[in-house]
């Protein structure tokens, strides 16, 4: 199958439904001219030009702004530049977006997107680095996807663009430039189902985005040590996939749940904490948590590798469990 | 207003202070030596330079993503900026924030910031501060012509206008935000127009003449030390280097860009000093040597300095971080 990369996978996605569908729009800051601060939207330069719009930096306009195009018959794409911004707006985001439809009592169709980057990078310190997935799934109102790799990224922004309901989109920095094989065929993933990247019957990881790939490179290297691990991409927080985690688990009987998200709190307390309530009895080892240690993405290059977990943390993890 | 030799001169060498400075950056960024972004101040010297020289160590300012300028002028040790820059141990944040976060609060840096807008709105909070202790202590809050599009910036203006603080907002305009064109994403022709809806005075000035700058925020500060309130300058200027260094500059042309260059702030003043017999040929390459000479000697510094160890990365978040890490 051909390969291309995690931001052409995204370009591709918008540029058919764009197609298909012209109330389709995006806009963002730095889109237009260049393609997005990450090369996200390069696929997508000079297409459509009326359709993709550069904004003033407008935090709170820029995501309102969906809920109002959304409401008045368009479908937005609004870009949030870096997660980090998303606090900016935030007022627009959980104030008005999350809650319009459930105040209302149901009214209106939000079929409105936020999507841009997340996630650590070259040292871009803590204003520019942060994962913060997790404050959209503990408010309630917004579908949460966060793929990892190109194929799951085109074919959950496929989704998305034909989804009624809100979407927030995570897509972190260190894998635009990642290359996986996508079909040319049109396909669509559907929301609240995890994909088993890898199979293995000793220790279930469960992960998402950039930690999908730390935990396959651990999987790697534990099978050396004879160790089997079955890695479960969640790709959706909200929803997420209880069906096939609860799979994982009663076929291996020990989890891992790794996020670059902070361990506190993070997403991942959550799963742990469903798995123990329903599956308690499967359990053979106390469920361990891998994340970002409990401070900012700090600038430094050694503070930032020793703040943010990689495979090694996840090796660690899965042979604490074992 | 006739300015002194003294005075001019310090213009002059604060300018070609933060030009090495920035120069220094850019060399070593493009060496793979700095981590992380760095966003220059070429061009824009006059304004924090003008500007600054009218404040005294007790008055604030709040910078922006394009601070290096802002922190030199403002007497920030170059030593410790540099260190930050290659996230060592003894830069300005330990390693910890890098050149979009450093400050110095105890010369009254009170951060750059790597939110566009994010310093004005703690500038409100600094004037609020100094009117609460009677003092006569004053804010400049720097931005750029992006950020005057931000709530923050409406916000923050209404609010200092309401209370009269002590504020002077400093709006850069370099024509650019980001990849974007001012005339793109702002309503006004002039940002100082929009002092109209918050009933302040608003003045637009030629960012790159560094004596305009200095007399008109000289004006304000003067206002605003007397309770007179805040003022909205905008000093119109133009960014001669890319966002960041490695911007590939898609939005303009490089033609567009050399046509700038001689309306540039230093050359542009030293021309005016030579004619007005302030400086020489050998004063001139003395201060370009001496700026030379401190930026190395940062540099030395800084990659001398170790990197801070793995484990610092947990202090700092607190006083008191007892129990507060897990
Ligand atoms: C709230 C927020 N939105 C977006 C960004 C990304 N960003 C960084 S600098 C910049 C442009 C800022 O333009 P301006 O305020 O004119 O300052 P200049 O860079 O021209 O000095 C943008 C969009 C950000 N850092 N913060």
């Amino acid at each position: 199958m051909r390969e291309i990369t995690f931001s052409e996978a995204l370009g591709e996605a918008i540029l058919e439904e764009m197609s298909r569908d012209p109330t389709i729009f995006t806009y963002g800051e730095d889109i237009a001219k260049q393609g997005g601060i990450f090369g996200a939207y390069k696929p997508i330069l000079g297409k459509y030009q009326d359709r993709i719009i550069d904004t003033p930096i407008s935090e709170e306009v820029i995501f309102g702004s969906a809920l109002g195009a959304a409401l008045a018959g368009m479908r937005p794409v609004a870009e949030f530049h870096f997660a980090d911004f998303l606090f900016t707006g935030m007022a627009a985001i959980a104030n008005q977006i999350m809650k319009f439809k459930y105040m209302t009592g149901g009214q209106g169709k939000l079929h409105l997107i936020l999507r841009g980057p997340d996630g650590i990078s070259k040292s871009a310190a803590a204003q520019h680095s942060e994962s913060i997935e997790t404050i959209f799934m503990h408010i309630p109102g917004i579908k949460v996807i966060i793929p990892s790799t190109p194929y799951d990224m085109k074919g959950l922004f496929k989704t998305a663009l034909r989804s009624d309901d809100p979407v927030i989109c995570f897509e972190h920095k260190m894998l635009y430039r990642m290359k996986g094989p996508v079909p040319e065929e049109e396909y669509y993933i559907p929301f609240g189902v995890a994909d088993v990247k890898r199979e293995g019957k000793d220790v279930t990881v469960i992960a998402t985005s950039r930690m999908v790939h730390e935990s396959l490179l651990a999987a790697q290297e534990l099978e050396k040590e004879g160790v089997s691990v079955e890695v479960v991409d969640l790709r959706t927080l909200v929803p997420w996939d209880k069906e096939t985690v609860f799979k994982s688990v009663k076929k291996t009987h020990k989890v891992v749940i790794a996020h670059e998200t902070w361990r506190r709190a993070g997403w991942g307390a959550e799963i742990a904490a469903t798995i123990q309530e329903e599956l308690f009895d499967y359990l053979d080892a106390p469920i361990r948590r891998v994340g970002a240690k409990n401070v900012h993405i700090p600038f430094s290059p050694p503070l930032q590798d020793f703040v943010v977990p990689d495979k090694n943390s996840v090796i660690e993890a899965v042979r604490s469990v074992l | 207003m006739e300015l002194s030799k003294e005075l001019l001169l310090k213009f002059y060498k604060d300018m070609v202070r933060i030009r090495n400075f920035e120069l220094k950056a850019e060399e070593l960024f493009l060496q793979g030596k700095l981590p992380g972004f760095i966003h220059l101040y070429i061009g824009e010297e006059a304004i924090a330079v003008g500007a600054m020289a009218n404040l005294r160590v007790e008055d604030y300012i709040t910078s922006t993503h394009r601070g290096h300028g802002h922190m030199l002028a403002k007497g920030a040790s170059m030593r410790k900026m540099m260190a930050e820059l290659y996230g060592k141990k003894h830069g300005y944040c330990k390693g910890k924030g890098g050149s979009m976060h450093i400050a110095d609060v105890s010369i009254g840096v009170l951060g750059a910031n790597g939110e566009v807008g994010g310093g004005l709105p703690i500038a409100v909070g600094a004037g609020m501060a100094i009117k609460l202790q009677k003092k006569d202590s004053v804010v400049i809050s720097f931005f750029g012509d992006g950020a005057s599009n931000r709530g923050a910036f409406h916000e923050a203006l209404n609010w200092a206008s309401v209370f009269k603080l002590p504020v002077i907002f400093l709006n850069e305009n370099n024509q650019f935000a980001s990849t974007e064109r001012v005339q793109e994403t702002t309503s006004v022709e002039n940002i100082s127009d929009r002092a109209v809806g918050y009933n302040m005075p608003g003045v637009s000035i030629d960012g790159n003449d560094v004596i305009a700058v200095f007399e008109t925020v000289k004006e304000a500060v003067e206002r605003a030390r007397n309770g007179g309130g805040p003022t909205l300058i905008e000093a119109k200027t133009y960014r001669l280097k890319g966002h960041f260094v490695g911007d590939p500059q898609l939005y303009r042309t490089k033609e567009e860009v050399d046509l700038k260059w001689p309306n540039e702030p230093i050359s542009r003043f030293e021309k005016k000093l030579f004619e007005g017999g302030y400086l020489t040929e050998k004063e001139k390459e003395e201060i370009w040597n001496d700026a030379k000479n401190e930026v190395e000697d940062a540099v030395l510094f800084a990659e001398q300095d170790e990197y801070p160890a793995p484990e610092e990365a947990l202090e700092d978040l607190f006083e008191d971080s007892t129990n507060c890490l897990y």
